[in-house]
């Protein structure tokens, strides 16, 4: 009788969780402040600081994308892995379709985010 | 379908009953807010992507007072899960042993808190000098 070990899947959503999780922690609300209430209300810091070329200059650099990419993909993985485990504890079965709607959204939002900086070019 | 109807125990609201699950259901609640503001960012790049008319209308967007609103909830939330994220950290770690002995949860958290502080004040500085 051969029967191989089956390799679950649950690392790679779990440290994809752990990522975004950590990176959140650490960032997560100086983002926040910078992107959603100090620029739009030109608090601090300069008026024009998320202007179209500073963020095209930005999103062109190589460390740029790649913050960028992280930000929002470990950020969308994050929350898809918390929501999908908490499903439960409100009442809702988290089964297959749960699944592919947490996971699901988490990696149409990966790609678009891929597609958008490769649209944005170098 | 089954004559039978068994007495299933209703548990709508069961976490409501203890101020434990209540602090759990939070910080696991602040996932919709680390998930939304992703929505925001995502959208600004694909904006970003379509030229500068759509940039700036996504830019104008972000200052009606709708936005600053969830953008304030966002951040008390958001802050809320960098807070637990680093309390439950000295038991989602492996135990770290400095000198033969097992280092303290305080310092744990103490040292997440800490790299937050800085990683933050870090990311503003570097916004901050890149603008000007």
């Amino acid at each position: 009788m051969k029967r191989e070990l089956k390799r679950s899947n649950a690392p790679i959503f779990w440290a994809l969780f752990g990522a975004g999780g950590m990176l959140s922690a650490l960032l997560g609300p100086m983002l926040v402040f910078i992107t959603g209430i100090a620029v739009p209300l030109a608090l601090i810091l300069p008026a024009d600081t998320m202007s179209y070329p500073h963020m095209m200059d930005f999103a062109r650099n190589w460390i740029g994308k790649g913050f960028i990419f992280a930000v929002i993909a470990l950020f969308l993985w994050h929350a898809a892995h918390r929501i999908f485990h908490s499903l439960h504890d409100i009442g809702i079965h988290a089964g297959t379709g749960a699944r592919m709607t947490c996971y699901g959204l988490a990696m149409l939002g990966t790609l678009l985010a891929a597609y958008a900086l490769l649209a944005i070019g170098f | 379908m089954s004559k039978r109807r068994p007495y299933v125990r209703p548990m709508d609201g069961w976490w409501r009953k203890n101020p434990y699950f209540v602090e759990y259901m939070i910080h696991e609640g602040t996932a919709l807010f680390v998930a939304a503001y992703a929505a925001v960012l995502l959208f600004g790049l694909l904006r970003l992507a379509q030229g500068e008319a759509a940039w700036n209308g996504w830019l104008l967007a972000l200052k009606s007072p709708w936005s600053i609103g969830f953008h304030l909830l966002a951040l008390a939330a958001i802050g809320y899960h960098a807070y637990t994220w680093f309390k439950i950290m000295p038991r989602t770690m492996p135990p770290v042993i400095v000198g033969g002995k097992r280092l303290s949860a305080w310092a744990i958290t103490g040292s997440g808190l800490a790299a937050a502080g800085i990683a933050s004040l870090a990311l503003f500085a570097l916004v901050w000098g890149m603008a000007r």
